[in-house]
């Protein structure tokens, strides 16, 4: 055993990729297959007079057009997870429509929808259809839409709140420390506006089989069977056993692609009204009006410090937009998966946040890369930095200071937090330490001081982040709102030739688990790595799942699989033992077979699963075959941490950042693969330095996305990164089996902060404490005028 | 309109819509569906392909301005089962993730390869300005092709 | 994303493609290397019922060195442009600009005649057509005619070209001594500010890009200039300079000035 688990053993699913024989959902053809489009309103709020499909029905090649008035899915999609007001009134939840009959809520709303022979008459025939549409006054900004005056999104409601919640200590006791602090750091911003921009766009297609009457629907989701759950229970009122969604191939999600979507359940009605497979992929276009967006809080924050520099309070007060529904797990984002990192990795004693969620007419806000977690570092890093630059101390020290001492997890007990959670085991000063050392922090501060003197901008951005993943331990998250528990499921079938079959519910798109999964069945079992076939994205082929995303697919679905393994092993002994005529516990099991401790006597894996399925001389009452099923329920998240450092130089004439440093030395547990986990690393590093320099979703007054195309929408591109200079330690989770954290999204937790950082201390002496994201050129020179 | 176009080594004549973009012609008409649309306004260059050796946005051509070209796809680059030196370059430096962005990657990377057999950082950089990867922070991607430049010139 | 329908005709040469543009006026549009066309009638924001494609008409696609000048065909593209040894050695700020044009695909199959008669506010080669003092020349159904840069450009979007005109070639001197300096919009990588410079002895030139809606000469640097950057502080002098949300009046102006001295310097 041991051959694979931290190796950086090359991906398997790379042939197909690289030959351009990936089968994404838009590769897909059915036979009979047609083609749509939607038609989108223009307009951020308006009534919706008339609807006229009349010109367009007449076009070339329509099959059908479909407008709100044709009774689907009447409740619309649902939202998965449930935070009431702190005064105890429910969560406000608007019904989603699949087409809009009566009022658009945000640009981009469909209002019809036109499937055609081809996608060429299709678009065609969308120009035709006509819609009336009367205008009505829009608030795209969180905070604004609580104003008194505010336009209503949702008439039901007095006021635009879907929710109004508070986690932390009592508001009273953090008021009242912040009083007698020796020094408060205040900040506000907004934590602005992100589009996910997964490469893939969304695509589905929907294929009704009349004849054993059962639907297929092809999407690109990172959560199969929560989608099958959602669309057939609460939209199309279906059954869920006629339904199978396949989601093989997904070009990146990053959060966009765990919802359920309007399309896909419209899609899947469509179908069996015409007959025919549908099929619809999304324009990038399309993509930016439509797929969720993530961040958007306006942030309101005091931190007091008392005069050693240790954080005595920390009160945060946040509008974070919902948009103009309540997509899948939008509520959770900025409250449970937010407030509960607000401890950091600090011993803060008294904290406490107020999260009001606005409707704003805009796009829908769900989890994106990090979900409420990078928002949550954000705040953290930049404000404990803030204090620092104030107090004219150290951001090194003040952090040395503040640190959670080192917990284990076992020996010692896990650190309890004032907002709820229990952090399982860290080490945030080793991390720092790693850090620093990388960057030669000493000698930085020497050359930062000779470059200001020669008129050069440099800096050094710290962030020291925690994270929590692994979701979910599901009685917890059902307490905090869930309306799903967060469990995984993983089968191990072995085949009567000892091959092995893995059936996940977690889902690959990016992430590697062809591999990486294989890796540690392989060893687990004893086997080659060849032997060892992962199987995902099929409700027909694996039981259940609950999908990847809060960087679960490891910690919580490679824990169901280790459970079946056992499961397998266990079973396998008893089979060994009567073919070896010894008893269950003389054996150990190692290299793939079963011997008798202290003799030559073994039977192997092979060996053992042939006689399962052949029982011919076989273990009296044992029933046949070795195939297990597990469910696996962790018992607390996981907390990756790590440290992030960015080094900065601005041009003073320009404002322009040159990023020229990225360190990131992350703690996410037990490492399967170093090469993948590095590979998550960058990805989300870079994602996060989009963020901190140049990503965002603009609005104007009226509702119109100004940013809707690559022309507008920054991200980053090559040339705008460094090499991204990676390591690691190691402080395994104490409480699942592979002692994994996750990494998917600790890159994009660490990195904002840092860069943002590094850009204020480029400024510190010019007098600048505070830049808003995205640190466009124009943004850095202005603080920098200020 | 009639047109004949090679691709992959293989002469191909159909009648198509003038306003057929070269990138559906290659999904829709030939089933080479490893050339990927990823924007709608030449931003991403997931629709990577050569005509006539150079790199182009096939989702920004009309099918029917290739008439008489020659082009290659992600599906041609492998040779008789073996992948192209910038493919097995990718596979070993862990280059592409979800896999979206990879044939545009590939297939600019032979550009920049052809016109800078050895590359700086620098030149690798800017050569990949046209295309998005929302996964690897292009730090593996420039490292695989770093690798293959020195595969290329052994 | 479907371009509404069209006809698509390959002219085989310049008159073909007048006749035709004349036939049809505002219904036709000329397709050079597409870049901007395509993707505009992708999000049908254009939709001609035309598209007469010049690329195959033969003669246009040549880069001449002549005694002083360099004659370079409408329908060069970009890379032929970057990689010309004959634009290298005489005109090196062509060489430069070019550096800084699009990504390796879109200079691959864009045209200069198609970037200059598309006339995007944003652009490049506006600035050093204009700091050169280029020639342009166009033909129409009356024949042939030549505009000069500084005649050019009319605003966004639109050019001197009469409906029925295509742009042949463009005309330059030699230049010696001079310079491009580009301030990227980091989504589109168009230029935010573009700012070239040519020297003519103790004279400089100076066109600028990406500041106006329409692309101009910085005539009261050029006075001001005699050897002195600060005469950069005039480079935004009477132009309305644009406002967006990467750069608003107040950073667009600023920004002109550090460029234009920045490209004085060079």
């Amino acid at each position: 055993m041991g051959n694979f688990i931290g190796k950086a053993v090359k991906r398997r699913e790379d042939a197909r990729f690289l030959k351009g024989a990936g089968k994404y959902t838009d590769d897909i053809k059915l036979p009979k297959m047609t083609q749509s489009a939607f038609v989108r309103s223009p307009y951020a709020h308006a009534k919706v007079l008339s609807v006229d499909i009349s010109e367009a029905e007449k076009a070339d090649g329509v099959v059908a057009i479909f407008t709100g008035s044709d009774g689907c899915g009447e409740y619309g999609v649902p939202c998965g997870w449930q935070v009431d007001f702190k005064n105890g009134e429910t969560m406000r939840e608007p019904k989603h429509p699949l087409l809009v009959k009566d009022k658009i809520k945000h640009v981009g709303e469909a209002v019809a929808f036109v499937i055609a022979e081809t996608l060429e008459q299709a678009r065609d025939a969308a120009e035709l259809v006509e819609v009336e549409y009367e205008e009505l006054p829009v608030v795209t900004d969180p905070q604004k839409a609580m104003d008194k005056d505010a336009p209503l999104v949702h008439g039901e409601w007095k006021d635009n709140a879907a929710f109004d919640w508070c986690i932390g200590n009592d508001r009273a006791d953090v008021e009242a420390a912040l009083e007698k602090a020796h020094h408060v750091t205040e900040m506000e911003y907004r934590n602005q506006r992100l589009a996910p921009n997964a490469m893939e766009p969304r695509s589905y297609i929907a294929d009704y089989d009349v004849n054993a009457d059962k639907y297929t629907l092809y999407t690109s989701t990172q959560n199969p069977h929560l989608i099958r759950l959602l669309m057939c229970a609460f939209v199309l009122g279906i059954p869920e056993h006629k339904v199978r969604i396949v989601s093989k191939d997904v070009g990146g999600g990053f959060g966009s692609k765990i919802y359920h979507y309007t399309e896909e359940a419209l899609l899947t009605w469509a179908s069996k009204q015409i007959g025919r497979p549908v099929k619809w992929t999304s324009d990038r276009s399309e993509a930016f009006l439509t797929d969720a967006h993530g961040r958007d809080h306006v942030v309101k924050s005091k931190m007091g410090f008392d005069k050693e520099g240790k954080i005595v309070a920390h009160l945060t007060d946040e509008y974070c937009a919902m948009g103009a529904y309540l997509s899948t797990f939008a509520p959770a984002v900025p409250t449970y998966l937010h407030g509960t990192l607000f401890q950091g990795v600090y011993t803060t004693p008294l904290i406490h946040l107020n999260v009001v969620g606005p409707f704003t007419h805009t796009v829908p806000v769900d989890a994106y890369r990090g979900a409420g977690r990078p928002e949550a570092t954000y705040l953290l890093e930049r404000i404990i930095s803030k204090g620092a630059q104030e107090m004219g101390m150290d951001a090194a020290e003040i952090r040395m200071k503040n640190f959670i001492p080192p917990f284990d997890g076992v020996k010692e007990e896990g650190y309890q937090t004032q907002v709820a959670l229990q952090y399982d085991s860290g080490n945030y000063q080793q991390a720092l330490k790693k850090g620093l050392e990388k960057l030669g922090y000493e000698n930085f501060r020497k050359e930062q001081e000779e470059a200001r003197k020669n008129g050069k901008l440099l800096g050094v951005g710290l962030s020291t982040y925690i994270e929590g993943c692994g979701i979910a331990p599901s009685a917890v998250v059902g307490a905090l709102g869930a309306r799903a528990g967060l469990y995984e499921v993983g089968q191990v079938r072995v085949q009567p030739t000892g091959k092995v079959s893995v059936f996940t519910g977690a889902h690959s798109h990016g992430q590697g688990h062809e591999t990486v999964f294989a890796q540690f069945v392989a060893d687990k079992l004893g086997i080659d790595m060849a032997d060892v076939e992962i199987e995902h994205g099929d409700t027909d082929q694996v039981a259940f799942g609950m999908g990847t995303y809060g960087s679960r697919s490891l910690a919580v679905g490679g824990s169901a699989i280790i459970k079946s393994i056992e499961k397998i092993l266990d079973k396998g002994a008893k089979i060994a033992a009567h073919k070896l005529e010894a008893a269950e516990g003389d054996l150990e099991y190692a290299s793939g077979k079963w011997t008798v401790k202290g003799t030559d006597k073994s039977v192997s894996f092979g060996d053992v699963a042939l006689t399962a399925y052949v029982p011919h001389n076989y273990p009296e009452g044992l029933e046949p075959g070795l195939d297990f099923s597990s469910f696996y329920d962790p018992s607390n998240f996981t907390y990756p941490f790590g440290t992030h450092i960015a080094v900065v130089e601005v041009d003073k004439d320009t404002g322009a950042v040159d990023l020229q440093r990225f360190i990131a030395i992350d703690d996410v547990g037990n490492i399967m693969n170093p090469m993948i986990v590095d590979g998550q690393i960058h990805g989300g590093v870079a994602q996060g330095v989009g963020q901190a320099l140049l990503e965002e979703v603009v609005y104007d007054e009226s509702g119109q996305m100004i940013t809707g195309s690559y022309m507008d929408y920054a991200m980053p591109r090559a040339d705008d990164l460094p090499m991204i200079e990676t390591d690691n330690t190691v402080t395994p989770c104490p409480h699942n089996p592979l002692g994994v954290k996750g990494a998917g999204e600790a890159g994009a937790i660490g990195s904002t902060p840092a860069v943002v950082n590094a850009v204020v201390d480029a400024l510190a002496h010019l007098g600048v404490t505070d830049i808003q994201m995205p640190l466009k050129p124009q943004t850095v020179w202005k603080a920098m005028q200020n | 309109m009639n047109v004949t176009i090679t691709v992959n080594g293989k002469a191909h004549t159909h009648d198509i819509e003038p306003r057929t973009s070269l990138v559906q012609y290659l999904r829709e008409t030939l089933d080479l569906t490893g050339t990927h649309i990823g924007c709608d306004t030449s931003g991403c260059g997931a629709c990577t392909v050569t005509l006539n050796g150079e790199a182009i946005k096939s989702c920004t051509m009309l099918a029917v301005q290739a008439d008489g070209s020659e082009v290659t796809t992600i599906e041609g680059m492998a040779q008789n089962g073996e992948m192209h030196p910038i493919q097995a370059a990718f596979k070993e430096k862990h280059g592409l993730q979800c896999g979206f962005c990879t044939p545009g990657m590939v297939m600019v990377a032979a550009d920049i390869l052809k016109n800078y057999p050895k590359p700086s950082e620098d030149d690798i950089r800017h050569g990949l300005k046209g295309n998005f990867c929302r996964c690897t922070g292009y730090h593996n991607i420039v490292k695989s092709i770093q690798l293959a430049a020195e595969t290329i010139n052994e | 994303m479907i371009p509404a329908k069209f006809d698509y005709i390959k002219a085989s040469s310049v008159s073909e493609a007048v006749n035709l543009l004349d036939k049809h006026g505002f219904d036709a549009k000329i397709l050079s290397g597409g870049q901007s066309l395509l993707p505009a009638m992708k999000l049908r924001l254009n939709r001609p019922e035309i598209v007469i494609d010049i690329n195959g008409i033969a003669g246009m696609n040549t880069i001449e060195e002549t005694g002083d000048g360099v004659i370079i065909g409408a329908n060069c593209t970009h890379t032929q442009i970057l990689n010309s040894e004959v634009v290298y050695k005489n005109l090196n700020i062509l060489h430069r600009t070019v550096q800084t044009l699009g990504d390796v695909q879109v200079r691959n199959r864009g045209t200069i005649g198609g970037s200059l008669a598309h006339a995007d506010p944003s652009a490049d080669y506006p600035a050093v057509v204009l700091a050169c003092e280029a020639n342009i020349e166009v033909e129409g159904k009356n024949g042939k005619r030549t505009i000069a840069a500084t005649d050019f450009f009319e605003g966004i979007f639109t050019t001197a070209l009469a409906d029925d005109e295509i742009i042949i070639a463009v005309h330059f001197p030699k230049v010696a001594h001079g310079n491009y300096q580009k301030f990227y919009q980091s989504a589109s990588r168009f230029a935010i500010v573009g700012v070239a410079v040519v020297h003519d002895g103790n004279a400089v030139r100076v066109g600028i890009t990406g500041v106006s809606d329409t692309p101009y000469r910085a005539t009261e640097v050029e006075k001001a200039y005699n050897g002195n950057s600060d005469a950069a502080e005039h480079a935004v002098d009477g132009v309305e300079v644009m406002s967006d949300h990467f750069a608003d009046t107040e950073y667009r102006s600023h920004l002109t000035k550090v460029m234009v001295k920045r490209a004085l310097e060079a």
